[in-house]
């Protein structure tokens, strides 16, 4: 047997959670060793699961199941096809390395809390075990797993932590929202699940099966919506956003890290890889709907951001406008939108732990995340200046910078899926609806440079009313190394590519091949449907 | 039927005769205690029933009794008024591990440290334990009469309080009245088919004996017979006892008539109207289902949707839980809806789960108004600072109430859902799983109030003493176990299952 990976990934936070609980109370502070302990071999072994599929990559062209690597298998309950299976393919290995430095970030940020840490820890161990599961899981039943138990600490870690004025309000309302969409993706999934064409053989949650059928169509057109919508609420999709901003705000900093950085993806990866490549005939016939909501994600997105004068509410906002560049480029249907999206999770799981430490450093010491009361904190924090504008250069989308790698793909792939027909779908000349988002949505990309200047105008540079603040104590050294390694990132994906995008390829293509594959069966249902009622008008004429 | 009496016979009996030696010894054995050893009587109790459950599961597993090869026939004993299969061996399980937790838990309690409550409570299990095994309507009636008057006087045991005397005068009222009207359906059913036995009923229905005109006559033995059972599982619209019963109630006994009643209810339930005793139903599908089918599937989605809504507003920690064990049976009811082996067995394993999760919320409850006196929800504010351990149980409980993995109750909900959706009924299951959201809103309420919210006596430990951490933690222990293998337990009762169906 191999050595299991994966399973240690996922499984490993977990064991920490039960080692902290079992510390006695008095001893609460050396669950934050335990933690880092967790996270350095949650990295370590998330590092080599990269850079061996990265030196491994499959031949393109082949079977989603083909590009597994790492696999494991055991039964779980196997009279109902639900069986533990791991593995990961490009992307997902990509987001677990993600994971583990956002995760590792977060351990370091939260070093100094005082608030019974063993809890925290506890907690927080348990979210990063339920993401890396997500991530890791081949099998339907086992991701709905693992997502629920990532929803979970989130709504205790937001109560207890979180920003006093608003936690409680934000911690139900996001779990509520989480689990509501997550749920009816779960009802969307037992229904695949007992419609799954398999020619007799005994129905499974298994991912690599379901990657394969060819689910009826009507069955892909009622259920596509349910099954990819659920999951997207947790990607911030527009009309359901609405939890993520006030989310982000009442968190304590490691979590809105997480929050942002990590679990905002898990909506994105599990919309596409039980939405998208199970479902693509729903997908060729939803998605032309679907872009016009995540056009409205990024242009809404970025222009509330605008408004507002607490930093963590901007960096709420503009999260919710770069996720829907993600699903906009899902919605691309072409390998240039994957390969966008795939590089934009990353980038932006990156930037906005970046940004929500820097906001956790400044309000720890100040107080306040009023970017009015703030100014001239390049004085008192020079060490923060640098990556914010980093960080803000990325979010812009600026060349040499992982932004840049990830949005330019993004619109490239919307302006080039006008090749798509689409004629029969909304009766109406794709050819120029796409190009108008392509163009609408960079629209965004201005809007964003405007906020990012203005926050980082207002918040470090101007006067410093130094008797203002009487706490300034200087950064920790674990503060600062967190901040170079983030912003290090950011220039490392964006100089060399190479590192990133050749991974998120290879992850992508299967499902772009599927949805290939799909549009032609569309386009032949269409032709099927057109003429038919061509035959019907004539023969209502004669 | 059987006719020819074997040693089975009495090995069926097995969980029947260990309760009444039990019984016996309990009221013996309270003559020679000091009043300093009272408590004894509690850990006389459980162990007594631990032996009992060791036993019938010893019989199970290396004698095969009940085996699930017997023909129906060989299964009826004792004159077709029992049925010794697999389903009578899961719910007594359940009943003896309900019995155990709740002695583990009660022991403490001074008020309760008397060989009557443990006698009664010894009374009530073996009404249930007869209860899951009964397949003639009159067992049935003798059974639930059985459980249900030491039921009424449990519920009355506190006898200075005036809520516990209201408790025992209101859940005896209701419980005549409804009892009486269920007697009223079964005697009509009688009177159409001249038979007792459910499954001789059955067999009837399936061969078409019975004259055409005779339906209305059957669906109204149907409606009346659901009033009874469902007063037992509390379910709307037959609910109305609850809140104030479970309130009132010793808390000991809230736990313990929350899930074990509960259960044998649902026994009955599953048994009689599986049996096809009301009408065929091998064939069944939603447009051509009985009558009684509507009505269960109305009452099923009315009970999900008022337990929850109504268990939102309430600040007794109780009553809350009252409203949420209703909404607990509708859920229950989406297994017996669907009427499929699946589905009973979901529903089955959704009850196992339960007892050990609800008596883990109430084991919680139970020491913290030992200490404060009272059962309101601000009780709970600080736990996490007074006693890590009991807030850790608590939060885990409820969890399990909410379905949020890893928990069992996850894993229960899971299964019903599963089985209604492949009934076809996936209507029902997201009505379900929308209403569970109103559920999780006052659960994490409870998450917040002990985690969150300060109090002015965080500074007095609650004493836990050893026998109720046992308790705690092994129910615990399965909730989070079946949260994480459930494949086994739900295997067990899913294959047990199979036996409420004829043929």
């Amino acid at each position: 047997m191999e050595f299991p990976f994966l399973s240690l990934i996922a499984l490993s936070p977990l064991l920490a959670t039960v080692f902290i609980l079992m510390l006695p109370k008095e001893r609460g502070e050396n669950a934050r060793m335990i933690g880092l302990a967790a996270m350095v071999l949650n990295l370590l072994l998330a590092l080599y699961v990269y850079v061996f599929y990265h030196q491994n990559l499959p031949e393109p062209g082949v079977p989603w199941a083909a590009t597994l690597r790492f696999l494991e298998e055991y039964t779980w309950i196997p009279s109902i096809g639900i069986n533990y299976i791991v593995g990961v393919d490009g992307l997902s290995a990509t987001l677990v390395l993600l994971t583990a430095i956002v995760g590792l970030g977060g351990v370091l940020i939260s070093w100094s809390i005082d608030d019974r840490p063993r809890e925290f820890y506890a907690f927080f161990m348990l979210l990063v075990a339920g993401v890396q599961g997500v991530f890791v899981a081949v099998d339907a039943f086992l991701l709905f797993f693992f997502y629920e138990l990532a929803v979970l600490p989130m709504y205790v870690m937001i109560v207890i932590w979180g920003w006093k004025e608003r936690r409680e309000y934000a911690a139900m309302k996001l779990t509520l929202y989480l689990l509501i969409g997550s749920f009816i993706s779960f009802i969307a999934l037992i229904v695949l699940y007992f419609q799954l064409p398999n020619q007799g053989l005994p129905l499974t949650f298994d991912l690599r099966i379901w990657a394969e059928a060819n689910f009826p169509f009507n069955v892909q057109m009622i259920w596509f919506m349910p099954l990819f919508l659920g999951f997207a609420v947790l990607a911030g999709i527009w009309p359901l956003h609405n939890w993520s901003p006030d989310g982000h705000v009442a968190a304590p900093t490691a979590v809105s890290m997480i929050h942002a950085g990590v679990l905002m993806k898990l909506g994105a990866y599990a919309s596409m890889r039980v939405g998208i490549q199970v479902l693509p005939e729903g997908t060729v016939y939803w998605m032309p709907f679907i872009i016009l909501l995540t056009l409205v994600n990024v242009l809404y997105g970025s222009l509330v951001a605008m408004r507002q004068r607490d930093m963590k509410y901007l960096i709420g906002y503009s999260s919710v406008s770069h996720m829907g560049l993600v699903t906009m480029g899902f919605a691309a249907m072409n390998l240039n939108g994957f390969l966008g999206a795939g590089i934009q999770m990353v980038s932006h799981g990156i930037m906005t732990a970046l940004f929500f430490s820097v906001v956790g450093m400044i309000y720890d010491r100040t107080h306040t995340r009023n970017m009015d009361d703030l100014s001239g904190m390049r004085k008192a924090l020079p060490w923060l200046v640098i990556p914010f504008i980093i960080g803000g250069l990325v979010s812009m989308g600026m060349p040499g910078l992982s932004g840049f790698i990830a949005e330019f793909p993004i619109f490239m792939g919307v302006w080039q899926g006008t090749s798509i027909d689409l004629n029969a779908v909304f009766s109406l000349n794709p050819a120029s609806y796409y190009n108008w988002i392509a163009i609408l949505s960079v629209l965004g990309i201005i809007i964003t440079a405007a906020y990012i200047l203005r926050a980082v105008g207002k918040v470090f540079f101007g006067d410093y009313a130094g008797d203002k603040w009487h706490d300034m104590r200087p950064l920790l050294a674990i503060d600062k190394m967190t901040l170079i390694g983030f912003s290090a990132l950011l220039i490392l994906i964006g100089v060399l590519p190479v590192v990133i995008a050749p991974m998120v390829e290879s992850g992508v293509m299967p499902v772009v091949e599927r949805l290939e594959n799909a549009q032609q069966a569309v386009t032949v249902m269409n032709s099927v449907q057109t003429a038919a009622v061509d035959l019907f008008q004539w023969l209502g004429g004669a | 039927m059987s006719p020819n009496f074997n040693l089975t016979w009495v090995a069926a009996l097995t969980a029947e005769i260990g309760l009444v030696i039990l019984l016996v010894i309990v009221l013996a054995y309270d003559r020679f205690l000091k009043p300093e050893n009272r408590r004894r009587v509690g850990l006389l109790t459980a162990w007594g029933s631990f032996i009992i459950l060791l036993a019938v599961l010893g019989l199970w597993f290396f004698f095969d009794l009940p085996s699930a090869q017997v023909s129906l026939s060989e299964s009826l004993i004792w004159g077709g008024m029992l049925r010794f299969d697999n389903v009578y061996l899961v719910f007594t399980v359940m009943f003896l591990a309900a019995l155990i937790i709740t002695s583990l838990v009660a022991m403490d309690v001074p008020r309760l440290q008397r060989s009557e409550f443990y006698a009664l409570l010894i009374t009530a299990t073996l009404g249930f334990v007869l209860m899951g095994g009964a397949a003639d309507l009159i067992m049935v009636y003798v059974a639930l009469e059985t459980a249900s008057i030491s039921s009424y006087v449990l519920a009355g045991f506190n006898t200075e309080s005036k809520r516990s005397s209201e408790a025992g005068m209101k859940y005896f009222i209701y419980g005549a009245f409804a009892t009486g009207i269920m007697l009223y359906g079964m005697s009509l059913l009688y009177g159409v088919t001249g038979q007792t036995n459910i499954y001789v009923i059955g067999q009837m229905f399936a061969r078409g004996d019975l004259i055409l005109g005779v339906q209305p006559i059957i669906l109204l033995a149907a409606a009346m017979t659901i009033v009874g059972f469902g007063f037992k599982v509390a379910s709307v619209p037959f609910h109305f006892w609850t809140p104030d019963v479970y309130q009132g109630s010793p808390t000991p006994f809230t736990a313990f008539v929350s899930t074990a009643s509960k259960a044998a209810g649902f026994a009955v339930f599953l048994r009689v109207f599986q049996s096809g005793a009301f009408g065929d139903i091998s064939s069944f599908s939603p447009t051509t289902a009985p009558g009684w089918w509507a009505m269960l599937v109305a009452m099923c989605i009315i009970t999900m949707a008022l337990g929850n809504f109504v268990a939102i507003f309430q600040t007794n920690i109780k009553r809350m839980l009252a409203y949420s064990s209703i909404a607990q049976a509708g859920y229950v009811l989406i297994g017996l809806v669907a009427l499929s082996q699946d589905g009973s067995g979901a529903a089955m394993f959704y009850l196992l789960i339960y007892i050990f999760t609800n008596i883990a919320a109430f084991g919680v409850i139970i020491l913290v108004s030992n200490k404060t006196g009272s059962d309101e929800m601000k009780d709970l504010y600080g736990l996490n600072r007074r006693a890590p351990v009991l807030a850790l149980v608590m939060m885990f409980a409820v969890l399990s109430l909410s379905g949020i993995p890893p928990t069992a109750g996850f894993f229960g909900k899971f299964f019903l859902f599963r089985a209604a959706i492949e009934a076809g009924l996936w209507w029902l299951a997201l009505i379900g799983i929308l209403l569970a959201f109103v559920a999780l809103y006052y659960y994490l309420g409870i998450v917040k109030y002990m985690y969150l919210y300060r109090s002015d006596e965080e500074e007095v430990a609650i004493p836990v003493s050893r026998a109720a951490k046992i308790g705690l933690v092994v129910s615990i222990f399965f909730v989070l176990y079946l949260g994480v293998f459930a494949g086994p337990a739900f295997e067990w009762t899913r294959q047990a299952a199979a036996a409420f169906f004829p043929g």
